[in-house]
């Protein structure tokens, strides 16, 4: 494609006709769902099958990859789209079902009911809609809206959808009409903190001096969230089209991309849809004909979580140690090389993009009062219906856990939610109907964050959950600050011994208190907010922590020094196949003899407790209590 | 003929031109020290001394300067890597679904340590936080393959496999 300063009208009307030709050339449409949690479950090689399926068959059929629709639970997934007909989504496939269905339905025009969730649009056949599914309900598709269903390397696909038009629409504006309009939509950020979008842009704007910069945030460091790689994988232009608008406003002429290694399928699918925007002119000298200049540059992460702050994120761009700075000055007055730089995350840049197209009204009537729009979440832990939500803010997280994740796998009983990762709290149960916007999370003790909700059953230790983060967040301090260096390593040995059952009666309140001097002596946020899981557990499951230090038990029997693996006499049968299997070798028994477990030996692995066959269910995991079991293996026959 | 000093030094170079070619394409700014090194890493596989002298003639800067920035992400590694690296995932919600038993698998059947390569230089083993596919938790990546829902079952025979 060569380099045009076409009309955007043109540009849209062919984008348009591409769209309808790949629906309506009579052909048959397979969609295949490859983002990378699509490939984890094996979606690649369901591509396979279907491709030498349809060579087999010899049927004309278009195979499209696109991203990542939400329902990761059911991956992977693919939709069928026979010509005028409503699109027909497949879930849970393997090669060979898959294979099977485009045989059926294409040739027998048999749905294949069995493997069918829905249809896209409106229901056919007997399947409800994408929309009715109980799923779906209580979501608000905006920013995902186009996840799943476009090729995200196909820039067309987006135009045609409504891509760039907010662009196009920004441009025709003054710059600082357009950051009235971020102002008016009362967008915050999506990054963690919620700091009003249109107000940072502001005080940037309003800084002295011609060079400014604008980035990207796409570290997503939250070690259990995955919003920022699927929008990416998915929309990617979604993201782009709101740094384009950004640029404009702030004047700025360089945009970064801070994209985690981690992520190489979003990096890929930036980079070609960085070409793409630069030979729509989208990008570079005088972008569609306005006279502003802009480039973007994707700059990869190296693996450390604190360069998810802005600061020490900057640093490390800079080709520095990625440690943080005190603030202010705030990187709006004084950022990258020193000038005016405004830091916004992957989302809060698509969001943008959404308040142009469809303008700020659109944007500001949805959400509650104080936190407007819509907000992505990453479902996971051990809820039934893990995968990508998005939901309008106020929700309460009652109606995400039940409603749209389906409640707890295996119908267990619901412990705790975690929500903003490491910087974020663990909620109990009484505390579900807490509305979902920046206010009210922050005054349980959680934060928003920037979208991980993890969900947590009976099975789960509170203890355990926050030994796990101070860990994380004690192994990626910086070390720069003494108080978060020292601070945390040492609340970790707190946990660590109440973990190991070695606490005393003192180990709480001197827990506390480490808490309250990290939280406020800390320079940078990972510190500050690094004990927040700890404090929110101590304040809402003080019982467990107390049960692990006053009684040496685990109530989740999760905490290894605090629980024993058993043989039960009666139920033992001699099979030998947990004898066989144990890696310490410390089972004892024979041929149709009672085992034993040493408990010297025992490394609490728990390979015994999965191995012994269900018919016989003869080991048990107890914390705080004692069996007895007999000294030596006994034949099974004489056993009382 | 060439002895085995020579050959040694050939194989050696094979690396080093590589690493010389990777900084044929850098400027001298100093923002590009990152870039550079993981261009290495990626291509290379590990940052030698000797790799590390060439980056910090290039930028003009001192190789304790290269170190500093270089230890201080978990990206760069600085022994030879292994044949096959796994990656076991202990995000929030890998730990939450039981990544620490697969990584305990791992261990025991190559008899390695997390973080450490097995003796003959076929597996490395290391944990990451969080490699984006939390719903499919359990998560390993080996190479270029993730995969997801794992379990313990399921190790040995992808193990066997990789090995052939
Ligand atoms: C330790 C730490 C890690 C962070 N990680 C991220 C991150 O991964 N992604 C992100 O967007 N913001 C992250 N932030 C917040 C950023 O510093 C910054 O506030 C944000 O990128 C601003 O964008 P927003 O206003 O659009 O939210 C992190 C902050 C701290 C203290
Ligand atoms: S927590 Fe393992 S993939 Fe995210």
């Amino acid at each position: 494609m060569k380099k045009l300063t076409r009309p955007f009208d043109e540009i849209r009307k062919q984008a348009v006709e591409e769209w309808n030709r790949l629906w309506n050339d009579g052909r048959a449409v397979i969609r295949v769902e490859s983002a990378t949690c699509g490939r984890a479950a094996g979606v690649l090689q369901v591509a396979d099958a279907v491709q030498k399926k349809l060579q087999e068959l010899n049927i004309d059929a278009k195979i499209v990859n696109t991203g990542c629709i939400g329902l990761c639970y059911l991956e992977p997934i693919m939709d069928v789209t026979k010509p005028n007909q409503p699109s027909i989504l497949y879930h849970s496939l393997d090669p060979k079902t898959a294979a099977s269905i485009v045989e059926d339905y294409l040739v027998k025009n048999d749905i294949r009911a069995d493997k069918a969730l829905c249809s896209l649009g409106s229901s056919y056949a007997n399947l409800p809609s994408l929309a009715e599914l109980p799923v779906m309900q209580k979501q608000t598709r905006w920013i995902l809206q186009r996840c799943g269903l476009i090729d995200p390397e196909k820039i067309e696909h987006y135009i045609a959808l409504g891509g760039y038009s907010g662009l196009v629409k920004a441009l025709s504006m003054k710059p600082h009409e357009v950051i009235e309009w971020v102002k008016l939509s009362r967008l915050r950020g999506r990054g963690g903190a919620g700091f009003p979008t249109g107000k940072k842009w502001e005080v940037c704007r309003s800084a002295p001096g011609d060079e400014k910069y604008i980035i990207c945030n796409a570290d997503e460091g939250d070690p259990g969230a995955f919003m920022n790689r699927a929008l990416l994988e998915s929309d990617p232009h979604f993201v782009l089209e709101g740094m384009v608008i950004g640029s404009y406003a702030l004047g700025a002429q360089v945009g970064y991309i801070y994209c985690r290694a981690e992520y190489p399928l979003a990096l890929e699918r930036l980079r070609t849809a960085l070409k793409q925007m630069a030979d729509f002119g989208f990008l570079g000298k005088d972008i569609l004909g306005s006279g502003h200049n802009f480039e973007i540059r994707i700059k990869e992460g190296a693996g450390a979580f604190v360069c998810g702050e802005e600061t020490a994120l900057i640093a490390s761009i800079e080709g520095k140690r990625g440690m943080p700075r005190p603030r202010p000055p705030y990187p709006a007055q004084s950022g990258l090389w020193g000038k005016p730089t405004v830091i916004n995350n992957v989302e809060t840049w698509a969001c943008v993009s959404l308040i142009f197209q469809k303008g700020w009204e659109y944007f500001a009537n949805k959400g509650s009062e104080s936190s407007k729009g819509t907000k992505t979440f990453s479902l996971v832990g051990k809820v039934k219906r893990a995968g990508l939500i998005e939901v309008p803010l106020g929700i309460t997280l009652k109606e995400i856990i039940y409603d749209i994740g389906g409640g707890i796998i295996g119908d267990k009983e619901f412990k705790a939610v975690q929500i903003g990762g490491p910087s974020g709290g663990c909620l109990p149960k009484v505390l579900l109907t807490t509305p979902v916007d920046y206010d009210s999370l922050s005054s349980a003790g959680s934060i928003m964050g920037s979208g991980g909700i993890v969900v947590m059953d009976e099975d789960t230790c509170v203890v355990d959950i926050a030994h796990y983060f101070l860990d994380f967040t004690q192994k990626e301090s910086c070390g720069k600050c003494v108080v978060c260096r020292e601070g945390t390593w040492k609340m970790l040995q707190l946990l660590k011994a109440i973990k190991e059952g070695r606490a005393d009666s003192n180990t709480l309140a001197k827990l506390e208190d480490l808490a309250q001097i990290v939280k406020i002596g800390s320079l940078c946020g990972l510190g500050q907010t690094a004990p927040n899981p700890v404090l929110t557990t101590l304040r809402y499951f003080r019982d467990e922590y107390e049960a692990h230090i006053n009684e040496k038990r685990c109530p989740a029997k999760v905490c290894k020094n605090l629980i024993t693996y058993y043989i039960i006499p009666d139920k033992c049968e001699g099979c030998m196949i947990c004898l066989r299997e144990c890696p310490s070798g410390a089972i004892r028994g024979g041929k149709r003899m009672v085992h034993i477990i040493d408990q010297e030996k025992c490394s609490k692995c728990g390979v015994c407790y999965n191995v012994c066959p269900p018919r016989f269910r003869a080991v048990v995991k107890v914390s705080g209590e004692h069996m007895n079991t007999p000294s030596e293996p006994i034949p099974v026959q004489r056993r009382k | 003929m060439i002895n085995m000093a020579e050959a040694s030094q050939i194989l050696a170079s094979d690396e080093t031109i590589k690493v010389m070619e990777i900084l044929k394409r850098y400027s001298s700014d100093k923002d590009n020290l990152i870039p550079i090194l993981q261009e290495i890493q990626k291509n290379v596989g590990y940052l030698s001394p000797d790799f590390v002298r060439l980056v910090s003639k290039h930028l003009k800067i001192s190789a304790s300067s290269v170190y500093g920035v270089a230890t201080f992400y978990t990206m760069f590694k600085f022994a030879k890597p292994a044949k096959h690296n796994i990656k076991v995932c202990l995000g929030t919600s890998c730990h939450v679904k039981g990544g620490d038993r697969i990584l305990e698998t791992f261990e025991r059947l190559l008899e390695v340590r997390c973080g450490e390569s097995s003796r003959d230089l076929m597996f490395s083993l290391e944990r990451v936080a969080c490699l984006g596919s939390c719903a499919l938790a359990p998560v390993v990546v080996i190479d270029d393959t993730i995969y997801g829902n794992m379990h313990v079952d399921r190790i040995k025979p992808i193990l066997s496999k990789i090995r052939g």
